[in-house]
C-alpha cells in the first residue's frame, strides 16, 4: 500500500472526539462490533462442519467500517454492497437469524435460501443486496441514487466496494454519472489492501483515494479501524449528500484478518504471517475501541465478559434457529425467476413440467 | 386505423406510457436533445423534460446498471441501447444483475424495466455493428425477450413490455424503423398486445415458415415466391421469444407437417435451435420432414456489399429450404 | 468443556482431507487459533486451526489418514477431562474411519464405545436423510418404468434384444418413414412395410400413407423364406489390443509412405481337387433339402475357419488400437447395378455350409434390390471378393476400412501343375489377400493363407 497521506483528498478528519458520544452509545458500539465478530466466527465454524457451503467471505477485522458508516444513516437510507456482506446487513438492521439462515441455505433466510452468503437482501430494511461481481453493484448504487433524486427524496445510498473494484470499468462509469447528475450516493471503498491475493499497489498506479477525483467525486479517507473517526466523518459526508452536494467518495482503510474467502489461506505468498499478526495485534477495531473505553473507565473486564457472553448467546441462538429451520421446498426452485407469469406463452424450457407426460 | 411507421409506433408507445406512469423514464445515448439516434424518441424531451428523458454518457455498462438500480427501488426505466451491438458491454448488468435480482433476493426485488434498441444487421455496417443479439438475452432465465416485426406489434408490445414487472429486452431493427403499417388509432384507446402470443402473418397449408422480428418480412416475400409455384406457406411470427407461444408453433407444425425456422442470427445455439428442439420434443409425430433453419452465414458480417448479401438470410434461401422440407427438387436431406 | 476438532472444509469443493502432519501432539497445550495440523485438500495444503483452548487430548486420525469433512479427528479439552463420549461419537459416526484408518481401532475399549453409538448416529442420519432417500426412491421408480438396463449387467441382453425385435415388427421395422407417416399408418392400420416411399432415400411420407389409405395397399410381395434366428455362442465379442510403440511407429510410417491404408498383397495358388470332391459329396447329401453349395460358400467357410485360427487377421484398425475379433463376420462383396455392397454373414465360423449358402443367396438377392438394412451390410470383421465368375484369374481387392484384410478370389480352372515330378492337370485357383500393414505383417498374413490353403486342399483339416 503506497503512502497516501501526501495526496490531497478533499478533507482530512481529525481524531474523533470521544465527547461527541455518550457512554451508552459507546458501549453499544462495542457490543455491536462484538456481535459482528462473533457472528462471523460462528459462520466460520458452521462452514467448517459443512453447514454452510459455497463461497463465504468473512468481514473479521473490518467491523468498524460497517458500523462506522451504516450507523450514522437513517433507517430509510439504502445500503448496497459486494459479497462480503454479512455484517453490513446486520449493521443495517437485518435480523441476524435471517442472515444466518440464509448462510445455511434455509427457507427462513433473507433470500429464502436462494441467495446464500454473497446475496443477502432485505428490501424493507433498505439493504439492497450483496452482489457477487466485483464492482457490479456500483452502477446499481448510481441507479438507486438516480431514483432518490427522481422522486425528490432526501435519502442517501451508501455503496460499499472492495479496493479491487476501483479498477473495474463499472466503477468509473457509475462515478462519472453520479457526479454529473449529483446523485446522492456515498461510495465507500473498504480498502483492505488486497484484492483476493493481489496487493492493490501491485496492480494500480494510483492509490485508492485518488481514483475518484478525476471523475469529479470529492474524495476522503479515514482510518477504518477507528470506529469513532469513521462514524464522525461519515456523518458529515452524509449531511453533504443530503444537502444536495452530490456524491462523495471515502477510502476507508482497513484490514482483513482472515483469508479472502473460507477456501483461502489467511496468509501465504501474498502477505506474510507477520504482517497479519501485527495487524491483528495493533489494528483490531474492536480492541482499539475497547482499550479507549477501558482508559476512560467506562468498561471493565467483567463488563466486557458479560457483554461478550450476551452476544455469543445471541449468535448461538441465531445459528441454532438457522439449523432448525427447514430447507426451501422443492417447488421454490421455480419461484421468483419471474415476478409476472404472463397469460400466454412458456417461460421455462427445461421440459420438467412435461416429464410425466 | 392510422398508417404510421414502426418508428412512430414506438414513439407513440413511449409517449403514452410516459404519460400514463410517472415512474417510467427513458435513458440512453442521444435520446433527449438529439431526439434519438434513430429518432424513436423524437419530441419526448420537449414533452416530458430532462428529468424523464435523460441523455446518458457513452457508458453502456454504467447506464444499464443504473437502470437496474433504479428499478430495484421501484422506477420503471426504459434503457435505450443505440443498438444492441453495444449492449454486449452491458451484459454483466443484464445477466448478472437484472435477470437474477428477483431470484437471489428471494422474491424481494422485482425488475420492472425495459432494455430496447435495434438488433441485427442494417446495411454495410460490417462486423461489429451487424449482429443479432437475441440468443444472448434469451439464454438467461429471468429476462423476457420481445421482437416485433410490424408497426402495430411494435406499439402494442412495447406498451406491454413497459408494464411488465420483469426485465424485458425489446429488440427492434434499423431497417424496420421506416416500415409502414396499420396501427389502431390513438383515440381508440389503449392498444396493448400481451407478451407470449405469436401471430400468424399468413395462412398456408403446405409448409410453416416460423420466424421473428425483421425476418417476418423476408418470410412473407418467400411465401409469395412459393405461391407462384403452387406452394402455400404459413408464416408464423413469434413476436415474443420468452415467453414463447409454443402452442402456436405446435399448431402450425401439426397443420403443415413441415417447418423452416428463419432468423437473422447465427445458427449455433440460435433461436431456431430451441424451436427445433421444442418441435421435435412435442410434435415429433406431426413431422413429415426434418426441420431446417435459415440463418445468417456462420461468419462475422462482412462489409463488401456482395458478401454481405450472401451472409444474410434472404427469401431465396427460405424458398430453397421450404422446397427441401417439401422434398421437392429431389434435394431432401 | 472439551472441543471437537473437526475435519474442516478448507476449500469449497473439499469432501475429505488427508492429514499431512499434526503440528501439535497429544498432550500439547493449544489455544484458539493455533495451527493444529496441515491438511491436504483437493486443491492445496491448508492449515487447520484450533477452535478451543486447552490441551490436545486425543488425535483420532493419524498422519497420512483421511477423514471426510465434518468428521471428528481430535479433541481439545482440559487436562484429565473425560472425553470418552466425544471420542466414541466421533469415531463411530464415520464409516470411513472404520474401513480406512486402523489408528482408532487399536483401542478395544474405544471400539466398544464406537459400536454402541454407531447405531444411534446412523438412526439420526437416516431421519435427516429421509428426504433425499425419497428422491432416490423416486428415481428408482422411474428407472423401473423406463426399463433402463444396468449397463454393467449383461444378463438382460437377450431379453432386451427380443423386446426390440418385437417392437420393430409392430411399427414396421427400420423402414424409413417420417414420424407423421408412422403415426398415420398406425391410425389407418396400414403396414409401412407394404408401402413404397416417395421421399428422399425411399422415405415413406404422409402422402404415401394417405394414398395407400385411399387406394388400398399395393399387392404383397413374395415373402422371402424366413430363417430361424441364429443363437451365437456366449463369450466376449472381441478383445482390444493396445498398440505397442513399435506398432504405432509402423502405422505412422506406412501411412506416410503409401496412403491412408497401407496395403500389401499376398497371393497363393490353391489346388482345389479335394474341394471339388467334397463339394459334390456335400451337395449329394443336401439334395433332399434342395440346397446346392457353391465353391464360394466353401471358400467363405474355409476363410472363416482360418480366421478363427489367425485372429490377428480378423481385426480392425482402430487408430490407437487394434481390435481383434473373437467372431468372424464375413463381408461378401456383391456386385449391384451401380456399385458394390458387402452384406455380412455373421458368425460365419460357426455356421454350416448350408446355412451360409442360404444366407448369401438371400442377402445378395436383397442387395441387388437395394433392400438391405444397414446392420446387414456393416460390422464385417473381414471380407471376401470373388470375381471368378467373370473369369478373372487373379486380382487385388481394396480393403474396406476399418477391416484389415480382404481376399480376392480368382477363377477356378484346370491348369497343368507339377506334382511329384509329374505334370498333372488339376483344378487350381489363385487367392490374393490384401492386408493393412498397420495390423497384419507379411508373415502373419502368410500363415493365415497357409491355413486357408490347407483347409481347401484337404477339407478334413477343418475337423482337426
Amino acid at each position: 500500500m503506497p503512502e497516501t497521506e501526501t495526496m490531497s483528498p478533499e478533507e482530512e478528519v481529525a481524531e474523533a472526539d470521544l465527547d461527541r458520544f455518550d457512554k451508552d452509545q459507546l458501549l453499544g458500539f462495542l457490543r455491536e462490533m462484538l456481535l459482528y465478530r462473533r457472528f462471523e466466527e460462528k459462520a466460520e465454524e458452521a462452514y467448517a462442519i459443512g453447514k454452510i457451503g459455497g463461497f463465504c467471505h468473512l468481514h473479521i477485522g473490518q467491523e468498524a467500517v460497517a458500523l462506522g458508516i451504516i450507523g450514522p444513516l437513517r433507517e430509510d437510507d439504502y445500503v448496497i454492497t459486494a459479497y462480503r456482506d454479512h455484517t453490513q446487513a446486520l449493521a443495517k438492521g437485518v435480523d441476524a437469524v435471517g442472515v444466518m439462515a440464509e448462510l445455511y441455505g434455509k427457507d427462513t433466510g433473507t433470500s429464502r435460501g436462494k441467495g446464500g452468503s454473497m446475496h443477502i437482501f432485505d428490501a424493507e430494511k433498505g439493504f439492497m443486496g450483496g452482489h457477487g461481481i466485483v464492482g457490479g453493484q456500483v452502477p446499481l448504487a448510481a441507479g438507486i441514487g438516480f431514483a432518490i433524486r427522481y422522486r425528490e427524496e432526501d435519502r442517501v445510498c451508501v455503496c460499499f466496494m472492495g479496493d479491487a473494484a476501483v479498477n473495474q470499468g463499472a466503477f468509473h462509469e457509475a462515478l462519472n454519472m453520479a457526479a454529473v447528475w449529483k446523485l446522492p450516493v456515498l461510495f465507500v471503498v473498504e480498502n483492505n489492501e488486497y484484492g483476493m491475493g493481489t496487493a492493490f499497489s501491485r496492480v494500480s498506479a494510483l492509490p485508492v483515494v485518488e481514483r475518484a477525483q478525476g471523475l469529479g467525486v470529492p474524495a476522503h479517507h479515514v482510518d477504518g479501524q477507528d470506529l469513532l473517526a469513521t462514524w464522525t466523518l461519515t456523518e458529515s459526508l452524509v449531511e453533504k449528500i443530503r444537502n444536495g452536494e452530490g456524491p462523495q467518495y471515502l477510502d476507508a482503510r482497513t484490514y482483513r484478518f482472515k483469508g479472502h474467502s473460507m477456501s483461502d489461506p489467511v496468509s501465504g505468498t501474498y502477505r506474510s504471517k507477520e504482517e497479519v499478526e501485527s495487524k491483528v495485534r495493533e489494528r483490531d477495531p474492536i480492541t482499539i475501541l475497547r482499550n479507549r473505553l477501558f482508559e476512560e473507565g467506562m468498561l471493565d473486564e467483567e463488563g466486557l465478559k458479560a457483554m461478550d457472553t450476551e452476544v455469543r448467546k445471541e449468535v448461538d441462538e441465531a445459528a441454532q434457529a438457522a439449523d432448525d429451520a427447514p430447507f426451501p421446498a422443492d417447488e421454490e426452485l421455480y419461484t421468483h425467476v419471474y415476478s409476472e407469469i404472463n397469460e400466454h406463452g412458456r417461460l421455462f424450457f427445461d421440459g420438467r413440467d412435461r416429464e410425466d407426460d | 386505423m392510422q398508417t404510421i411507421t414502426y418508428r412512430e409506433a414506438l414513439n407513440q408507445a413511449l409517449s403514452e406510457e410516459l404519460e400514463r406512469d410517472e415512474n417510467v423514464f427513458l435513458m440512453g445515448e442521444e435520446v433527449a436533445e438529439y431526439d434519438g439516434a434513430y429518432k424513436v424518441s423524437k419530441g419526448l424531451l420537449e414533452a416530458f423534460g430532462d428529468r424523464r428523458i435523460v441523455d446518458s454518457p457513452i457508458s453502456e455498462l454504467g447506464f444499464a446498471g443504473l437502470g437496474v438500480g433504479a428499478a430495484m427501488v421501484g422506477l420503471r426505466p426504459v434503457i435505450e441501447f443505440m443498438t444492441f451491438n453495444f449492449s454486449i458491454l452491458a451484459l454483466d448488468q443484464v445477466i448478472n444483475s437484472a435477470a437474477k435480482m428477483l431470484y437471489m433476493s428471494g422474491g424481494q426485488i422485482p425488475m420492472p424495466m425495459v432494455f430496447r434498441g435495434p438488433t441485427g444487421a442494417a446495411l454495410q455496417l460490417s462486423a461489429q455493428h451487424s449482429q443479432a443479439c437475441e440468443t444472448w438475452y434469451v439464454h438467461a432465465p429471468g429476462i423476457k425477450l420481445v421482437t416485433p416485426g410490424t408497426p402495430a406489434d411494435a406499439k402494442g408490445l412495447l406498451k406491454a413490455s413497459i408494464r411488465d414487472n420483469d426485465p424485458v429486452a425489446f429488440m427492434e431493427g434499423e431497417l424496420l424503423y421506416n416500415v409502414k403499417g396499420e396501427v389502431p388509432d390513438v383515440e381508440d384507446g389503449d392498444f396493448v398486445i400481451p407478451l407470449g402470443k405469436a401471430d400468424v402473418k399468413r395462412e398456408g397449408s403446405d409448409v410453416s415458415i416460423i420466424t421473428h422480428g425483421k425476418m417476418v418480412h423476408v418470410a412473407l416475400q418467400a411465401a409469395k415466391k412459393l405461391e407462384k409455384d403452387g406452394i402455400e406457406a404459413e408464416v408464423l411470427d413469434l413476436r415474443t421469444l420468452r415467453p414463447l407461444d409454443v402452442d402456436a408453433i405446435l399448431e402450425t407444425v401439426r397443420k403443415t407437417n413441415r417447418a423452416v425456422y428463419l432468423e437473422e442470427g447465427w445458427p449455433y445455439a440460435g433461436i431456431g435451435s430451441q424451436i427445433v428442439a421444442t418441435i421435435q420434443e412435442e410434435a415429433f409425430d406431426a413431422l413429415d420432414a426434418p426441420i431446417l433453419r435459415v440463418t445468417q452465414a456462420d461468419v462475422p458480417m462482412p462489409y463488401a456489399k456482395r458478401l454481405e448479401q450472401m451472409a444474410k438470410p434472404d427469401a431465396d434461401r427460405v424458398v430453397r429450404a421450404c422446397n427441401r422440407v417439401l422434398y421437392r427438387n429431389g434435394t431432401g436431406s | 468443556m472439551a472441543t471437537k476438532v473437526h475435519m474442516e472444509a478448507l476449500s469449497p469443493t473439499m469432501e475429505e482431507g488427508q492429514i499431512v502432519e499434526w503440528l501439535k501432539g497429544e498432550g500439547d497445550a493449544v489455544s484458539s487459533g493455533d495451527i493444529l495440523a496441515e491438511i491436504e485438500t483437493d486443491k492445496a495444503t491448508m492449515e487447520l486451526v484450533a477452535r478451543g483452548d486447552g490441551v490436545l487430548l486425543k488425535i483420532l486420525v493419524e498422519e497420512g489418514g483421511t477423514a471426510p469433512v465434518g468428521d471428528v479427528i481430535g479433541v481439545i479439552g482440559e487436562e484429565g477431562e473425560d472425553i470418552s463420549d466425544l471420542v466414541g461419537g466421533g469415531g463411530g459416526g464415520e464409516k470411513k474411519e472404520d474401513s480406512d484408518s486402523d489408528s482408532s481401532d487399536d483401542d478395544a475399549a474405544e471400539e466398544d464405545g464406537d459400536g454402541e453409538e454407531d447405531g444411534e448416529e446412523e438412526k439420526a442420519d437416516d431421519a435427516e436423510g429421509d428426504e433425499e432417500e425419497d428422491d432416490d426412491d423416486d428415481e428408482g421408480d422411474d428407472e423401473d418404468e423406463l426399463d433402463v438396463p444396468d449397463p454393467a449387467d449383461p444378463s438382460d441382453l437377450p431379453d432386451r434384444k427380443k423386446k426390440k425385435d418385437g417392437e420393430s415388427k409392430e411399427d414396421g421395422g427400420r423402414i424409413k418413414a417420417s414420424p407423421v407417416a408412422r403415426r398415420l399408418a398406425d391410425e389407418e392400420g396400414i403396414e409401412l412395410g407394404d408401402l413404397e416411399g416417395s421421399g428422399p432415400g425411399g422415405r415413406i411420407v404422409k402422402a404415401d400413407v394417405e394414398k395407400a389409405a385411399r387406394e388400398g395397399p399395393p399387392a404383397k410381395k413374395e415373402e422371402a423364406p424366413e430363417l430361424e434366428p441364429f443363437e451365437p455362442e456366449a463369450g466376449e465379442e472381441y478383445e482390444d489390443i493396445p498398440l505397442s510403440q513399435m506398432r504405432k511407429t509402423i502405422a505412422k510410417r506406412l501411412v506416410e509412405s503409401i496412403g491412408p491404408v497401407p496395403h500389401f498383397f499376398l497371393t497363393i495358388d490353391v489346388d482345389m481337387t479335394r474341394a471339388v470332391e467334397a463339394r459334390s459329396r456335400i451337395n449329394r447329401m443336401l439334395e433332399k433339402d434342395g440346397v446346392k453349395v457353391s465353391y464360394n460358400d466353401i471358400i467363405l467357410k474355409a476363410t472363416a475357419l482360418a480366421l478363427k485360427k489367425h485372429p490377428a487377421c480378423n481385426a480392425h484398425w482402430g487408430g490407437d488400437h487394434v481390435r481383434r475379433f473373437n467372431r468372424v463376420h464375413l463381408g461378401v462383396a456383391v456386385a449391384i447395378d451401380d456399385g458394390l455392397i458387402t452384406p455380412v454373414i455373421r458368425h460365419a465360423e460357426s455356421k454350416g455350409l448350408a446355412r451360409i449358402n442360404q444366407e448369401v443367396r438371400e442377402l445378395a438377392g436383397r442387395a441387388r434390390e437395394k433392400k438391405l438394412k444397414p446392420e446387414e451390410y456393416t460390422g464385417a470383421t473381414f471380407s471376401v471378393s470373388n470375381l471368378g465368375m467373370f473369369g478373372i484369374e487373379e486380382f487385388t481387392a481394396v480393403i474396406n476400412p476399418p477391416e484389415a484384410g480382404i481376399l480376392a478370389v480368382g477363377v477356378m480352372e484346370e491348369r497343368p501343375v507339377v506334382i511329384d515330378g509329374q505334370v498333372e492337370v488339376r483344378p487350381r485357383m489363385k487367392i490374393t489377400m490384401s492386408c493393412d500393414h498397420r495390423v497384419i505383417d507379411g508373415a502373419t498374413g502368410s500363415e493365415f493363407l497357409q491355413t486357408l490353403k490347407g483347409i481347401l486342399e484337404e477339407p478334413l483339416t477343418a475337423f482337426v
